[in-house]
């Protein structure tokens, strides 16, 4: 009775110290090791990814797997982003305005079922993500095209006055609603992306937002790997297409991506040997460390993003330009920039940032702590005397509390004056922003294609991301017309002129221009630096030792 | 006992609906939306999304075709995730907590039950003291902080096991380590009071009056009653263990339920809250009449009531 | 985590029948100083005792000696380790250690101690209740307390704590919101057991109000196991709150509860460790002493099981 009894726990004890001795054994082969060996590259990518249907996502993590799963009429260029790579498309052409482009699609491009890729899959896929019913988030991008904006509001039922056009399988001829001379660079967001026809239609048809296409069973793809494998919350797992038109270009075997939300746990899975290359952010605190072992793995990146505060200047004290002023004048952000996100960012000198090709950014914000409390003074709050009660708002997460919190003690001590951080959990975040519940509000813009365009149409009046209240019909005039200009140079020229214009306000403090730090294992080969982070698989191989 | 069985799981559902109703109160009452994301969506675009998933309907409306679906199984769509229904969900990540949840139960029950024991048997001595502090260590540092530990030191340090992931059996040993431990002091904490009470019954006072040797006394006397209590608190661990293990799932990369409890709340993604909580609560119920079952089998002398 | 204290309360709730009767209550002081003299036989939990009161001590008096302020920073002294003029070192954005432990501590034992106090609001009176009115009242009430048992801690705090905005007072509601569910059925327990003794009789023959009954006779006669579990929910409730903080949930910036200390230090642990070490220790320790505490004090108010 009593060795019965005392059985069950020797047995555990002795199994347990069984397990610890076997483990003890040997070193683990790291999954890095045999995954190089087999040519599969270990990506970690964020968070789970919400769909692969390139009309639905609206993420970056989603992004990173659509640029293996499809590929739009251009592709991303190996290194340089602000040059377009030909993706479907093997030669295009455009009028003397950039109203009209026509584009010859290559012959032998496939779809992974087989069917070849055509032009009318580019007219069907746009009709389909500008169709009402889909409810695609990101539809806006195709107003460019002429009528599309009606057709996505309804005005116009018959997609054929879109001006999208199959002239026969091999070429498109898309009519734009304005001069849009960066438009190649614009066909390389997923919003372009083609989907197959025959696919779509067989589960659901063109409105379905819950289309049965897009599992891993029925996915349909054009791009250089195709879907193998997807456990959610654990990896997705893409290989090597050999009916893609480039397929002999493609070095890689496939690549796993981890959706690893938290940055702790990734710093560890790449120490530890399960990914090659982190995703675009690692632990601030990790840099100066990692720089000082002059890490072979650590790689810091461009980013074309820009961080920053907005100010509510409907409420006091924030709609006196004077304030908004002295607040920027006393953010020392070489401090910021050294000390707390430590990532070798830039610090902001206006608001769209550098390294756009032919546009010289604004070099009008500084560090200036007298004239920040002289104006303060002005504007009747001398050494923060009265100065209202005021929040900065921050979403949850480590790096953007700790720069608040450098930002508020910057602010007592230069300014005198005591702000306070209120810590919102992100969809209530989103709501405050955008209901403008907010006195101060942390916020980030990353660029969607290279141009300054995409920062400086946010804060016109009426845009959905504006959200500070601020309007000025000025720079909305400037920023029209830099949108119609019928040459480049004159674009930038008017866009420089609004970008001044912001800066002089200042509804939003630009703090710094982003980076991306990440970990890479020195056996990936062809990772470029690119400003925005997006590499085509293609060109990338890893060598196995 | 039929009856007894029969009464209780007719209270189960109407608590179930009870929580079905709760919950839907509470999510609809919460700020934000499933479809909010950073960059602002067209207003007409919302409410596209919205109309295709049911929100332009009035409330009652949609509470109740929810709860008609949900009891017929079906808890619906995920609002955030394309093709995917909350039973996959649920479908795909249960069977990983399960196990997860069982392996850490028997490292906590292995811990647990000895060291309480021990400490009983030795009350007020360093074999009490030792044992119970050991156990403790789990309770007394948040589980954020006891998994990067052994991470750092058998993930990093001596390279023995994964530092996260799942699949193998070894991915297991240390996230069911960190959890294990966790439970272990609850587990030390109701036997040591378990066999306590039945090292003071009076049948234990003449057994050692009449010399019989104190082994025998403790492993065949008291440990059935002894372990009562911790028994009755395995139900429960083991739904607490289902939902509530994110700190081990985020730390460790495991693709369990306890993640979607955090996900699903802060997506605000309704159908899977509901069908989460329906979950949970289900499982609580479930795990209460088998406790009740298995204690009154334990022990004759409680009847079917309460 | 979300420890579920709930069941580990049987043995309390089995134990309660052997409660003191009118008379014992009347030389109450017999029976508190009887368990007082058990206590201290348990060395654990007298040194327990001493540590925690050592600790709060030293989080509530020790911000008044320090000549750092915990919000004072300096971004070119961010993360060096213990020195002379920084006993427990810096923080990454340069603000000193100790201070902010102790004042971390302050703040992680007001929740502990408030929400525990909530709770034990609650729980008391909502316990008695059913348990002195019985019958169809008591039945209903103890539902409610099973449907709310099984309602998802995670889900319903994050709901609550993003519907509801974030405050220091929303904490300890949402988290004594949860633990008030255990303090209600041991209560309630209690109280059945109590109700037919006769002193209770007593007092209902004399035409005393109900509400008079429970406050003045049956709730001091629970008060026993009452504390004993509310010294164990003060460590749980701790520990959620740094869960909370795990989550991002907790106190706000750049005020900092040991629960944000510690999920710190977590993060940097092998380049920074003191980060984590110092105020883990002090967390770490105040948990044990609490919970070492709370099964002495078990110990000593359970008459049945000291007869030896």
């Amino acid at each position: 009775m009593q060795s019965a009894a005392s059985n069950p726990f020797r047995i555990l004890i002795a199994s347990l110290m069984l397990c610890l001795s076997l483990a003890a054994c040997g070193e683990r082969q790291r999954e890095t090791d045999t995954a190089a060996q087999e040519g599969i590259l270990l990506v970690g990518n964020g968070s789970e990814p919400k769909s692969i249907d390139p009309h639905l996502v609206t993420g970056v993590p989603e992004n990173k797997i659509i640029q293996a799963l499809i590929e739009g009429l251009i592709a991303y260029h190996p290194d340089d982003d602000t040059k377009p790579a030909p993706g479907v498309a093997e030669s295009w052409e455009h009028n003397d305005d950039y109203t009209v482009w026509t584009f010859k699609l290559r012959d032998n491009a496939k779809w992974t079922n087989g069917d070849p890729v055509v032009a009318g899959d580019f007219v069907y896929s746009w009709q389909r993500i500008l169709t009402p019913a889909l409810g695609a988030e990101y539809a806006e991008t195709l107003y460019v095209i002429e009528n599309a904006l009606a057709f996505h509001q309804g005005q116009i039922k018959d997609f054929s006055q879109v001006g999208v056009k199959a002239l026969d399988d091999h070429t498109l001829e898309v009519r734009l609603k304005g001069p849009t001379p960066h438009f190649l660079l614009m066909l390389k967001h997923y919003s372009f992306y083609p989907v197959n026809r025959k696919v779509v239609e067989e589960f659901g048809g063109m409105a379905d937002r819950q289309s049965g296409w897009s599992t891993v069973e029925n996915y349909v793809g054009n791009g250089p790997f195709k879907i193998k494998e997807w456990n959610t919350n654990d990896f997705l797992e893409v290989e090597r297409n050999p009916d893609y038109w480039d397929a002999d270009k493609v070095a890689l075997n496939g690549i796993r991506f981890f959706p690893i939300e938290n940055l702790n746990t990734e710093f560890t899975a790449f120490q530890g040997g399960r990914l090659h290359v982190t995703n675009n952010t690692i632990p601030a605190d990790r840099i100066p460390r990692l720089r000082e072992e002059n890490s072979e793995a650590l790689r810091i990146d461009p980013y074309l993003g820009t961080y920053f505060y907005r100010l509510n200047v409907t409420r006091k004290p924030f709609d006196d330009p004077r304030v908004r002023e002295a607040l920027s004048l006393a953010i020392d952000r070489n401090l910021i920039v050294e000390r707390v996100s430590q990532g070798g960012q830039t610090p902001a000198t206006g608001f769209v940032p550098d390294g756009i090709p032919g546009y010289a950014t604004a070099d009008a914000v500084s560090y200036d702590p007298k004239r920040a409390k002289q104006l303060l003074a002005e504007a009747g709050y001398a050494d923060g005397k009265g100065f209202p009660k005021a929040e900065i708002l921050i979403n949850t997460s480590e790096n953007h509390r700790k720069i608040a919190e450098a930002i508020q003690a910057m602010w007592r001590e230069k300014l005198g004056i005591d702000v306070g951080i209120f810590n919102q959990e992100w969809k209530v975040y989103l709501d405050s922003q955008s209901s403008l519940n907010y006195d101060i509000s942390r916020s980030g813009w990353i660029a969607d294609y290279v141009h300054p365009m995409t920062f400086l149409e946010i804060f016109t009046a009426g845009n959905g991301n504006n959200d500070t209240g601020w309007e000025n019909a000025e720079y909305d005039g400037l920023i029209r017309q830099a949108q119609t200009a019928r040459s480049e140079e004159a674009r930038t020229n008017l866009m420089q002129q609004a970008e001044a214009i912001l800066i002089k306000e200042l509804p939003v403090v630009p703090i710094y221009w982003y980076t991306s730090p990440r970990l890479i294992d020195p056996r990936v080969k062809g990772w470029k630096p690119k400003l925005i982070d997006n590499r085509p698989y293609k060109y990338l191989s890893i060598a196995s030792n | 006992m039929t009856r007894f069985i029969i009464t209780r799981i007719i209270q189960g559902l109407v608590v179930l609906l009870a929580i079905y109703a709760l919950t839907f109160v509470l999510v609809a009452l919460t700020p934000g939306s499933p479809f909010s994301t950073e960059r602002a969506i067209r207003p007409e675009i919302l409410a596209q999304i919205e109309a295709f998933y049911g929100y332009d309907r009035p409330p009652l409306e949609r509470f109740w075709t929810s709860l008609t679906n949900a009891l017929q199984g079906e808890f619906g769509p995920s609002a955030v995730y394309a093709n995917r229904s909350v039973t996959d969900i649920i479908g795909e990540a249960f069977p990983v907590s399960l196990m997860l949840g069982s392996i850490s139960l028997i490292v906590a029950l292995g811990i647990g039950i000895p060291a309480g024991i021990v400490a009983a048997v030795k009350r007020n001595t360093w074999l009490d003291y030792l044992p119970m502090s050991a156990s403790m260590v789990g309770i007394c540092l948040p589980t954020f902080v006891l998994g990067p530990i052994l991470v750092l030191i058998f993930g990093i340090g001596l390279q023995i096991l994964p530092v996260s992931g799942w699949g193998a059996p070894e991915f297991i040993i240390l996230p069911a380590a960190t959890l294990g431990l966790f439970y272990a002091a609850y587990f030390a904490r109701l036997t040591r009071g378990g066999m306590l009470e039945m090292l003071n019954q009076d049948f234990v006072r003449t057994a050692q009056a009449k010399g019989v040797p104190q082994t025998t006394i403790v492993w065949k006397h008291c440990l059935k009653g002894g372990l009562i209590p911790a028994i009755t608190f395995l139900g429960p661990a083991l739904a607490g263990i289902i939902a509530g293990s994110f700190v081990v799932e985020t730390i460790f990369q495991i693709p369990g339920l306890g993640q979607w409890f955090v996900k699903g709340a802060l997506n605000r993604d309704d159908f899977l809250i509901l069908g989460l909580t329906v979950l949970f609560a289900a499982l609580i119920v479930m795990m209460n009449l088998l406790v009740d079952i298995i204690q009154v089998a334990l022990n004759p002398r409680l009847k079917y009531e309460k | 985590m979300t420890a579920r204290t709930a069941k580990m309360v049987e043995g309390a709730e089995s134990r309660i029948s052997s409660q003191p009767t009118a008379d014992d209550l009347e030389k109450g002081s017999s029976l508190w100083s009887d368990a007082w003299h058990r206590l201290k036989r348990n060395r654990l939990a007298m040194i327990s005792l001493f540590i925690f009161f050592g600790i709060v001590l030293f989080c509530v008096i020790g911000p008044f000696f320090s000549p750092h302020d915990a919000q004072e920073q300096d971004l070119l002294k961010g993360a060096l380790g213990p020195s002379a003029q920084h006993w427990f070192g810096t923080d990454t954005l340069g603000r000193d250690l100790m201070v902010r432990t102790m004042e971390g501590g302050r703040i992680s034992l007001l929740v502990g101690l408030v929400a525990t106090l909530v709770a034990l609001a609650i729980g008391v009176i909502y316990g008695a209740t059913a348990g002195y009115l019985g019958g169809r009242v008591d039945a209903v009430m103890m539902r409610i307390v099973d449907t709310l048992y099984a309602l998802p801690f995670t889900i319903f705090v994050i709901l609550l704590m993003v519907a509801f905005g974030r405050s220091l007072w929303l904490i300890f509601v949402a988290i004594g919101a949860v633990e008030w569910l255990s303090m209600a059925r041991i209560v309630r327990a209690g109280v059945i057991g109590l109700k037919k003794q006769e002193f209770v009789e007593a007092a209902v023959s004399l035409g005393y109000s109900h509400s008079r009954i429970i406050v003045r006779h049956l709730i001091p006669n629970v008060l026993g196991p009452v504390i004993v579990i509310a010294t164990l929910t003060v460590p749980a409730v701790m520990l959620l709150e740094a869960f909370l903080s795990f989550l991002g949930l907790g106190v706000q910036p750049p005020n900092a509860s040991w629960g944000v200390l510690i999920n710190e230090g977590q993060q940097n642990m092998d380049i920074y460790p003191w980060l984590l070490i110092l105020p883990a220790f002090f967390f770490a320790l105040t948990l044990f002493t609490l919970n070492f505490l709370g099964d002495g004090l078990r110990d000593a108010l359970d008459p049945k099981s000291s007869k030896d």
